[in-house]
């Protein structure tokens, strides 16, 4: 079955992010596929690279990156949104004149007809902290 | 295949992001020519009172968002009845252009879309 995954919380205040990514795991594991990640409202500071959880904590930013890495999925991060939440890549850091990035690799930024366009192609539109 | 889409928003207008996040969802699907449903319901009932001031906050008035949906084609925004009774909200303090749908009627409201999305 093809499902599209939307995560709407971030890491240090919500389960959402943890959630998805075992729902995710599952998922890869039954033979599912993933055809579309998308993180929007809080669920894009999942997309942050300089986050620095305690050591002895996990830490759900690169948990993530790995998978999206490893499976070569589809995320997207709301652009809109991130922006909002200080969630950028070199591109809008230049266009705002903003001091730094920090989108991580295998992300992009794009608008929310993906996140239309993904539940649409999928079977299942499962969701993660509405 | 067409598709319809609901979008489901449950969070008080000015009560971080979420209202608008979920109106702006509502917009670009109907943007794309997807027959869109609005549908408020638990604290999402909130974001039609009429007389909206949010300039203090400050923030942009939530209701005068709402009001454009029209231009995209969402003609009217649905709103649950349980969730206003239990809030104690007459239908006259909301704004115009809404449905009230009763709770038995709810399901099936949600069930003729073929995509939900909940926020």
């Amino acid at each position: 079955m093809k499902f599209a995954l939307a995560v709407y919380g971030a890491p240090a205040n919500s389960q959402a992010t943890q959630s998805a990514l075992h729902f995710a795991r599952a998922l890869v594991a039954q033979g599912h596929e993933i055809v579309r990640l998308f993180f929007y409202q809080d669920g894009v500071n999942t997309a942050t690279a300089i986050a620095q959880p305690p050591q002895d904590e996990s830490n759900l930013s690169e948990e993530w990156q790995q998978f999206v890495q490893a499976h070569n999925l589809d995320a997207v991060v709301c652009i809109a949104a991130a922006l909002r939440r200080g969630v950028v890549g070199q591109a809008e850091a230049e266009r705002y004149k903003l001091p730094g990035n920090n989108l991580r690799k295998g992300y992009e930024l794009s608008g929310l007809g993906q996140l239309l366009d993904g539940a649409l192609m999928a079977d299942r539109l499962i969701t993660f902290g509405a | 295949m067409s598709h319809s889409v609901c979008i489901i928003s449950t969070r008080a207008p000015y009560s971080g992001q979420a209202a608008r996040e979920a109106l702006d969802t509502a917009l670009v699907s109907a943007s794309y020519d997807i027959e869109t449903s609005l549908l408020l319901i638990g604290d999402g009932v909130y974001q039609l009172l009429k007389e909206q001031d949010a300039g203090q906050i400050p923030r942009k008035n939530h209701s005068a968002m709402l009001q454009v949906l029209p231009l995209y084609g969402i003609e009217t925004i649905h709103v649950d009845q349980v969730s206003l009774d239990e809030r104690g909200i007459s239908p006259d303090a909301l704004q115009e252009g809404v449905t009230i749908i009763a709770g038995d009627e709810l399901p099936q409201f949600i069930q003729q879309h073929s995509r939900v999305f909940n926020f």
